[in-house]
């Protein structure tokens, strides 16, 4: 604990400190969107017929949104428009073809990720954090996934989507879209037609994942976006903990991140899905920084299965996010922690879906927004009771906290009940940062900012006791960092 | 040198002047209790010590321990160590008892130059002043002051007072909301704190707390100002003849 105060000391001195630039030869092709960018990512990904067939839908009815101007405008946030046709779909620093050690690769990207502080050597793993099997993903491809070996021990297959498309075709075409389809909205569609990686994970019949498994995630190029798909699947009676954090350099212009990520839980299966993203959020005017619109969903399949969403949102110009559960299997539970902070100029507006089919399913909603500077903080949820979902339950808390008086908070809660059995429950505060609570922490020898973190780390307790341990000690520090300046 | 000395102190909030020229000073190993009506501007003048923003100065001086005591943050009062007890402790839901206990420590070992306190030698020093004040170690592991009943409140101010080992404590109505058994741990707790190096200025209403905690001064402010100032005895002698007296008597002088 001493340590923790220390750092949080130290730390609330800096500015976002993952903002470098990496020095990487890229491999990048023209700016813009059209059927032969879709043929071009394709073969550049050598995938098979049905890939590109798969994208080559989700082009057109993206584009056909695009006509339309059907690009969302229901969130709570404030941008201009997106030029499609400027921005890079495909990015990858030039490496071999294929990877046979990390000796191989460039070594300016292990440098980037040391500096990052993700080991994505296997012996430094062992050294220091154990237990955690790594896939980096740089710009638009994955570099290096850590301890493939021992997981293939177990028949977990933890790879580069792209790889998977190419080892694991079947179970790639069965489960793509099947949570997510291209039609899903406007986002999803864009990145189902350019998607150029991400992770893919299978955890066989009965295996627990004897691991955390961890994509990292790092935008180094400019004016690219970034498009990644992630598809886990957790086969019968098996169980893993998967953990994403995301950073990208300090750049004025504002870069598109547009991910989906699929999960799918059959019977008695478990899936635990952590965030920590830390994008970067722009500058103290609002200058740069990440437009992070992704579509999150996970599908419980089988009966007693479970899927656990925990998501720590500190960074991004702009957040649009709401990892969702359709319960569908009996017995089914759903779960979403979220912690969303919005400073400077910073926009959020995430929440999720609980969608109940299965009977006697029950769902969980915890958040907590936190707004500080002139950040918008807005919490989107719906919970939907289905005509047969006899016996669901949810709970829904969402608290938001203030510091100072030029942020906002929202609460835009969708509540739709069609099965007469069902039990809701929702709670909401709001409350401010007190003068009283500052006063009383500073009076016991704690600076302003460390009192701050202190107030803003308890309020947000209950949702870091759902993430790993390591990651939890992570996001206590990246949120007061991303609270630093916020008091006066 | 004085431990603290103040001079001529006025204080206002919103315009309104509620501390209207005080002049105290505290040595090192005395007690003193400043007593007062309601409105009196008792807690107002233990709050500007504890460098709370919300009160303006605008007149006067502070000396602390040699330095400006005016000049200093809060936490920077802290550090150097002056310990207000409050009246009315906050609550800081989601951090525990002993979290803030060892971080506020932590805190002024740092501004000190000193090394942090980790947990294997925090916690036997923590045990030993739990039984002090006849504290459920279980207290610690809750939120801070998060559904604590009043006694425990107050108790676990001078927890805090007997870990973070003050140069200058002001308890700031601590005998406010207590039964007598409580009040008598808390005494307890106070006078086992007492030493030659540490001044200790109790703010109270009620005389009797200073049946536990015997003060070498007490002080009658009323108005704004000290009316009175004697040994123990002059408390005794409020007691028995209430404030009303010296009320009258500060209106006949404000009037003049």
């Amino acid at each position: 604990m001493n340590t923790n105060i220390k750092t949080i000391g130290d730390l609330a001195q800096r500015e976002y400190k993952w903002g470098f630039i990496s020095e990487v030869e890229e491999d990048r092709i023209p700016k813009g969107l059209n059927e032969d960018i879709i043929h071009l990512i394709s073969a550049k990904k050598q995938e098979p017929d049905f890939m590109l067939e798969w994208r080559m839908k989700a082009y057109r009815h993206w584009a056909s949104l695009e006509k339309a101007q059907a690009e969302p405008k229901w969130a709570n946030i404030k941008y201009g428009p997106i030029d499609y046709q400027d921005i890079v779909y495909y990015s990858a620093p030039r490496q071999k073809p294929s990877l046979k050690s990390l000796e191989e690769l460039d070594p300016e990207i292990l440098r980037t990720y040391e500096k990052l502080g993700i080991p994505i050597e296997e012996q430094k793993l062992l050294a220091g954090v154990a237990g955690v099997a790594v896939d980096a993903v740089f710009d638009s491809v994955s570099v290096a996934t850590t301890f493939k070996g021992k997981l293939a021990e177990l028949g977990i297959i933890f790879c580069s989507f792209s790889e998977a498309v190419q080892k694991h075709p079947d179970l790639v075409r069965k489960y793509l879209g099947s949570v997510v389809p291209y039609t899903d909205n406007f986002f999803a569609s864009l990145n189902a037609a350019v998607f150029t990686d991400g992770s893919f994970v299978y955890v066989p019949k009965g295996v627990r994942c004897p691991m955390e498994l961890s994509t990292y995630f790092r935008i180094n190029a400019a004016e690219t976006g970034q498009f990644e798909r992630t598809l886990i699947v957790a086969d019968e009676g098996s169980y893993v903990s998967y953990l994403e954090g995301c950073t990208a350099p300090i750049r004025d212009q504002n870069q598109l991140h547009a991910a989906v990520v699929e999960l799918i839980a059959l019977d008695n299966a478990q899936i635990k899905y952590s965030t920590v993203q830390n994008w970067y959020p722009g500058d103290k005017e609002g200058k740069g920084g990440i437009y992070n619109f992704v579509t999150k969903r996970g599908k419980c399949l089988g009966i007693n299965s479970k899927i656990s969403w925990t998501q720590v949102e500190t960074g991004s110009a702009i957040t649009w996010k709401y990892p969702s559960c359709i319960l569908q299997g009996e017995n089914s539970v759903g779960e979403f922690y979220s912690v969303a902070l919005t400073n400077n100029y910073q926009q959020a507006d995430t929440g999720t879906k609980m969608i109940h089919i299965g009977k006697n399913t029950r769902s969980t909603i915890i958040t907590k927004g936190i707004s500080a500077g002139h950040g918008q903080n807005s919490y989107r949820g719906q919970v939907k009771i289905m005509k047969q979902a006899t016996g669901a339950r949810n709970y829904t808390q969402c608290d938001s906290l203030l510091i100072g008086d030029k942020c906002g908070a929202h609460t835009f809660p969708y509540i739709e009940v069609r099965n007469s059995t069902a039990r809701m429950e929702h709670e909401a505060s709001t409350s401010k940062i007190g003068d009283d609570q500052l006063f009383y922490l500073r009076q016991r020898g704690l600076k302003a900012e460390d009192a701050v973190s202190m107030i803003v780390n308890g309020f947000c307790k209950r949702v870091f006791r759902e993430l790993p341990m390591e990651f939890a000690v992570e996001a206590q520090k990246l949120l007061s960092v991303s609270l630093e300046g916020s008091v006066g | 040198m004085s431990l603290l000395e103040i001079k001529n102190l006025h204080v206002t909030v919103d315009h309104h002047e509620i501390l209207k020229g005080i002049d105290l000073t505290v040595d090192r190993g005395e007690v003193h209790a400043v007593m007062g009506p309601n409105g009196s501007g008792k807690s107002t003048l233990a709050q500007v010590l504890a460098r709370r923003e919300t009160y303006q100065v605008t007149r006067g001086e502070v000396s602390y321990n040699g330095k400006d005591l005016l000049a200093m943050k809060a936490e920077e009062a802290a550090c150097e160590g002056l310990f207000m007890a409050f009246q009315y402790p906050v609550e800081i839901p989601g951090i525990s008892n002993a979290y803030l206990l060892r971080s506020a420590l932590n805190a002024i070992r740092k501004y000190r130059g000193l090394e942090e306190m980790d947990a294997m030698d925090f916690l036997p020093m923590l045990r030993e002043k739990l039984k002090l004040l006849d504290m459920d170690e279980k207290l610690m592991s809750r939120s801070v002051n998060e559904s604590f009943s009043g006694g425990e409140k107050k108790r676990n101010e001078i927890l805090q007072m007997a870990i973070l080992e003050p140069k200058l404590a002001i308890l700031d109505e601590t005998d406010s909301g207590l039964d007598i058994d409580a009040l008598k741990t808390v005494a307890q707790g106070v006078n086992a704190t007492r030493n030659p190096e540490r001044g200790i200025i109790l703010v109270t209403h009620y005389q009797r707390l200073l049946n536990y905690i015997v003060p070498d001064r007490v002080h009658v402010l009323v108005d704004g100002r000290i009316m009175r100032s004697g040994g123990p005895e002059l408390a005794l002698e409020l007691e028995e003849k209430g404030y009303s007296s010296m009320e009258a008597e500060a209106r006949s002088t404000a009037s003049v």
